[in-house]
């Protein structure tokens, strides 16, 4: 089962990569992917906003695929939401294997697929009492993309992810 | 139904969610955006230009041509931008 939380504080690293292994000897490597808060431009904060309950739901569904598609002994998702400060880590992805290739494919899928699959928004907050939200990057739709035109992918995976790709805009019918 | 509106959506609608009654002709995602500019303007501004808007439908990424009925959890919002 993955360990999935949503929460305002801040993680311990240290520990989550330590439950992980603790009291099993079948683990070989953890992957991790630490985000960090970069301050751009003058950045004060950043402000994290989400959809609580299908935030949940995108990243346990993300995570159970991450486990049928890689042998993982474990794996661990949490995502900070609230104002979060320059220096401070924002998400944290730990998958844990037998072998380092599983680890570090199935770590690098879950931060891709969460970049542009979970329902979160990031407001940056500037020195001048500025803000703005920011933009969606074509570079993360594309990197999400490269895992579902992997061969390895199975099949309910690739219509998983073309529907929820597929859901764009609202426009109007012609 | 319960609609739900997040980040830049949410500051132009004015309000974070609202329990909304549409009328029958109003059968998809598509229809109900179209229905829902013409609110306030407030919406009209959020839904501008539709294709800046993501909508999910009971807590599921849904197309414009997803079906929506009186008892769905309906939410608007920008291109996500987590992680």
């Amino acid at each position: 089962m993955p360990r999935i939380l949503i929460q305002d504080a801040p993680f311990d690293i240290a520990a989550e990569t330590a439950a992980l292994t603790a009291g099993r000897t079948d683990v070989g490597g953890v992957g991790s992917f630490l985000g960090v808060c970069r301050a751009d431009d003058g950045l004060e904060a950043l402000v994290l906003e989400h959809y609580p309950g299908m935030t949940e739901r995108a990243i346990a569904r993300i995570a159970e695929q991450a486990e049928a598609r890689w042998p993982l002994t474990g794996c661990t998702v949490i995502h900070r939401v609230g104002r979060i400060l320059p220096g401070e880590g924002i998400v944290l992805v730990l998958t844990a294997s037998a072998h380092r290739a599983a680890a570090l494919e199935a770590c690098a899928f879950l931060i891709d697929w969460l970049k542009t699959r979970a329902p979160f928004w990031k407001r940056e907050e500037f020195a001048a009492g500025s803000h703005r939200w920011v933009a969606a990057r074509a570079e993360d739709d594309e990197a999400t993309a490269r895992w579902e035109h992997d061969p390895t992918a199975r099949a309910s995976h690739d219509t998983t992810a073309r529907s929820s790709h597929d859901a764009a805009a609202p426009r109007a019918k012609a | 139904m319960r609609v739900l509106y997040f980040a830049w959506v949410r500051q132009k609608v004015g309000i974070a969610e609202e329990e909304l009654a549409p009328p029958a002709e109003v059968r998809d995602v598509a229809g109900l955006v179209a229905w829902l500019a013409a609110r306030t303007p407030g919406h009209a501004a959020a839904f501008a230009d539709p294709r800046q808007v993501r909508a999910a439908v009971n807590q599921d990424f849904a197309a414009p041509d997803h079906p929506v009925a009186a008892n769905d959890e309906v939410a608007f919002f920008p291109p996500v931008t987590g992680g």
